[in-house]
């Protein structure tokens, strides 16, 4: 029974949207506040981009041209913070609120005007951030990591820092628990556990590790705050206190952190393979367990970031045996996905490409994962350009792909319109060599002894670094075209049909495209044939 | 564009790739020193051995995938099958993942042991970063010096400088003071810091060390081969984190000696003359090279710092104001910020010196002339 049959009429009454700015300052509809996120999180994209191309321009060639050391490693420090916090978690609270409701038959997030207040806290919360670019003593450069005793050099922007990150903390934990409570009390009648959609799993595991992590990260910074402003010592070596135990804190925060950023990413992908391969996901239960595997192990391999740091042997071999077993999860997830298109029907459109290039080269960076975590070699490779590609393998080529993937696959339903697919397979082509250009050839200057977060190198790394800039400024230059194609699919693009991909299965492709402003009013009935694909 | 124009497209830009790659791929290193030490070469094996087995296990899940995307496409016919689980399949590739990592664990493991058995040393140096430069001290000779970026590779790094670095001799990876070491002994480093984080790491050793105020790291090594090694600090430790290199020099046991004994009368001269009065001129010469390598980083050539980073000394209230507050600044450093307590690394005729010089430079005119026994006194 199509959705159309039974809600149509009942819409027509109720479709009205407010008009005008008030509309997005008061939301509290699902929809718009998703739109909200991913317009923002696209922005800071941008702004964060910006940066990078700064930090390529300027590691060019040997020397300094452009830029001081310390605006540099401003631009270092605040390139990933506003990747990580501004860009992808904001994404994947976007993807969440657009399609979690609608994906479990509920007619909006359980709590909307929590879900209003935790966006309208990001913009804010990132003014304050990027103000401390005009502040006395200039942005914060101690690395995104924030460790003492370096960051407390930081001038005035010092406290900017802190007081965002405790805000980022509040808006993350708030939308969290509003993703909690909606698919523990809004799911619509059969759908149970077992049933949800795979991105809804991934975004239930990735809420409460949201809400067991961020506390602790706040809690580590008002202790650097204390520490600068109060005069206590918690990582003042003079004063008796261990510049060590913040970074056991920030990472008991940070491994988690690495899985927030990349389980929705897997959510995605577990979507979309299935849907274009024409064929169910296979391993749905092993994947769930997967997932919690995965979040459950995050909680205990946290020292393998400072394995140079000095720890005791047994400490050093518990972390290292935890972060390998990491591996096998990880392992059963690929193995899926590619058991998923055997013997499908397979065609590629955009949402597909992306998310088989994510396939790739996130296990390249989860092999290389794998390398850092044996401890005796992490001692070469740690703080080397090896790990920059490492986690830039996993994060861009990862979590962003995905969520490009993401959003080439819900854009028709979102807006009703199909995207250009031409341009869009333009843009995946453009940017899958571009970025394998900007990025490989960093595993060969961090091998070949290149430290990271430097300015200026010795000469022997030149050629690499050229190769290197000139893949990043492509990047750079080809998710301009990504926005052309959204602006070009909600101006022009042609009328997108209720299921938009011929083998999409689940509740949300039974609604209209685009959706009314409210859905799901009347619970939708869940059989075999709407459940998870 | 058609799937043949995309074939093209992605061959030509490969083809161009390639191409680009080749000169560098001949000439510069791409992957791990093997190094001259136990550890380095330990390192290495167990390194290129795990890279071996990702490379076959990757060859054979791409392989798969790959041929599944040729054969399985809707383009070619293919009908999807409706199949969702294996129990069989999943626990097998469930178990073989575990297999293969406790294979790689063992001679991790083996590996890790080695590293940590730094007992039994022969020769025990402590180093102690410094923003930005590191401080080698010998325990059983007793002296100490301090290592900074060579002059020609710090005057060419300054921003916009002019000077190619390709002319230097290896640009940032020299010193002016190198560090030494005897071939064929087990050397004890205990890395520890005065100011924030720093990381000690020459490649060749096989590891790299966090130095950290508060703590004290051990590690050792046994150098086996005669030559110079050049290494970085490997931890952001701020604005000039770039420009700390380390150089190890590896000589024999004859050479190493002589240049101890050398380095043990050196110690004692610059402590020579503490108890003196010491004259206007000698004092601000003295004091500009102390200048020139502890301050000039951050408070630059003509002492007007940097803004919004570093407070500059021309017309400050420390540099011309009262001699007590400016001795105390310099001594004990402003907590809080990058100004270091420099009481704990120059002696008291170094500090007399650069105060004298700070005082009395860059049209800063106290014509007061601070002595080395005022130091003594405040410690």
């Amino acid at each position: 029974m199509s959705y159309g049959t039974t809600h149509e009429r009942h819409h027509d009454d109720h479709d009205h949207k407010p008009t005008g700015l008030g509309r997005w300052l008061f939301s509290t509809n699902h929809k718009d506040i998703g739109t909200m996120y991913l317009v923002f999180a696209l922005i800071m994209f941008f702004v964060g981009g910006a940066m990078a191309m700064v930090i390529r321009a300027e590691l060019f060639q040997p020397g300094l041209q452009y830029v001081d050391p310390q605006f540099f490693n401003a631009m270092t420090t605040m390139h990933a913070l506003v990747m990580i916090f501004g860009v992808i978690m904001p994404a994947g609270v976007g993807l969440a609120n657009w399609m979690v409701p609608m994906m479990i038959g509920a007619p909006d997030m359980a709590l909307p005007r929590m879900n209003n207040m935790s966006f309208w806290i990001l913009p804010f919360a990132f003014i304050m951030l990027l103000s401390t670019f005009f502040m006395e003593g200039g942005a914060p450069a101690g690395g995104w990591t924030m460790y003492p005793p370096l960051i407390t050099q930081l001038g005035d922007g010092f406290p900017f820092l802190i007081f965002t990150v405790h805000f980022l903390g509040v808006s993350s934990i708030m939308g969290a628990i509003n993703i909690i409570a909606t698919v523990f009390n809004m799911r619509a009648p059969g759908m149970g556990f077992m049933q949800l959609p795979l991105f809804v799993w991934t975004w239930i595991v990735t809420a409460f590790l949201l809400i067991a992590s961020m506390p602790v990260l706040a809690g580590a910074v008002t202790m650097l705050l204390t520490d600068k402003y109060f005069g206590t010592s918690f990582f003042v070596a003079a004063g008796g206190g261990d510049p060590v135990m913040f970074q056991h804190i920030f990472w008991f925060f940070g491994h988690p952190e690495v899985y927030i950023l990349i389980l929705p990413a897997f959510g995605i992908v577990s979507q979309i393979i299935p849907t274009f391969s024409r064929k169910p996901l296979f391993g749905y239960e092993s994947m769930v367990y997967a997932t919690a595997a995965i979040a459950f192990l995050s909680f205990f391999v946290w020292a393998h970031h400072m394995f140079t740091v000095g720890m005791p042997l047994a400490g050093e071999l518990f972390f290292m045996y935890a972060t390998m077993s990491i591996a096998v999860p990880t392992g059963v997830k690929v193995f899926n996905w590619i058991a998923t298109m055997w013997r499908g029907s397979m065609t590629f459109e955009t949402p597909m490409l992306f998310a088989l290039a994510f396939v790739i080269l996130f296990s390249i960076g989860g092999f290389s994962g794998l390398m850092l975590g044996i401890t005796p070699a992490d001692f070469q490779y740690h703080d080397t350009y090896f790990v920059v590609a490492h986690f830039h393998y996993v994060l861009v080529t990862g979590a962003i792909f995905a969520l490009m993937a993401g959003a080439y696959f819900w854009l028709p339903k979102w807006t009703g319109h199909m995207y250009d697919e031409k341009l869009g397979q333009l843009h995946f082509w453009l940017s899958t060599i571009s970025v394998n250009v900007l990025f490989f050839p960093q595993h060969f200057v961090g091998l070949a002894g290149m430290p990271r977060r430097i300015p200026d190198y010795a000469v022997q790394f030149t050629e690499w670094n050229m190769i290197s800039s000139i893949g990043g400024f492509a990047f750079g230059l080809s998710q301009l075209l990504f926005v052309w194609v959204v602006i070009k699919c909600i101006r022009e693009g042609k009328a997108a049909s209720e299921q938009v991909w011929e083998g999409a299965r689940g509740l949300e492709w039974t609604l209209p495209s685009p959706p009314p402003f409210h859905t799901f009013t009347v619970p939708p009935k869940v059989d075999a044939a709407t459940a998870h694909s | 564009m058609s799937a043949r124009n995309l074939k093209l497209f992605a061959g030509a830009v490969i083809s161009l790739l390639l191409l680009a790659i080749q000169p560098a791929w001949a000439e510069y290193g791409l992957n791990l020193p093997e190094g001259v030490t136990p550890i380095s070469r330990n390192i290495y094996e167990l390194h290129m051995t795990i890279f071996y087995i990702c490379c076959v296990i990757a060859a054979v899940v791409f392989g798969v995938m790959f041929w599944s995307i040729f054969h399985h496409r809707k383009s070619r016919g293919a009908k999807a099958a409706q199949f969702h689980h294996n129990t069989t399949v999943e626990i097998i590739w469930t178990a073989i993942p575990m297999v293969i990592l406790i294979l790689m664990a063992i001679p991790a493991t083996k590996s890790l042991i080695l590293i940590e058995s730094t007992g039994d040393s022969d020769i025990t140096i402590k180093i102690t970063g410094h923003q930005w430069r590191w401080q080698y001290e010998y325990i059983e000779e007793d002296f100490s010096f301090f290592s900074s970026l060579a002059p020609d590779s710090n005057e060419a790094r300054q921003l916009r400088s002019g000077v190619d670095p390709a002319t230097i001799d290896n640009y940032l990876l020299e010193v002016d003071n190198p560090v030494v070491v005897p071939v064929g002994y087990k050397i004890r480093f205990m890395t520890t810091a005065a100011d924030v984080i720093h990381s000690w790491w020459v490649p060749a050793l096989g590891w790299k060390r966090d130095s950290i105020p508060g703590f004290i790291n051990e590690s050792w090594a046994i150098i086996e081969e005669e030559g110079t090694y050049r290494g970085q600090c490997a931890e952001l430790c701020g604005r000039d984190h770039a420009f700390m290199p380390i150089v190890l020099k590896a000589v024999s046991e004859d050479e190493y000696y002589d240049w101890a004994g050398n380095m043990m009368v050196a110690a004692m001269d610059a402590e020579a003359g503490a108890d003196r009065e010491w004259g206007m001129d000698e004092l601000l010469e003295r004091g500009e090279q102390v200048y020139s390598t502890f301050c000039v980083a951050c408070h630059q050539v003509n002492g007007m710092g940097i803004p919004g980073a570093f407070k500059p000394l021309v017309g400050s209230p420390v540099t011309t104001g009262p001699v007590e507050a400016h001795i105390d600044t310099v001594m004990n450093g402003v907590p809080g910020t990058a100004m270091a307590p420099f009481g704990m690394q120059l002696n008291d005729v170094d500090v007399a010196a650069v105060i004298t010089y700070e005082r009395n430079s860059w049209g800063n005119e106290m014509g007061d002339a601070v002595q080395p026994s005022t130091i003594a006194a405040k410690r």
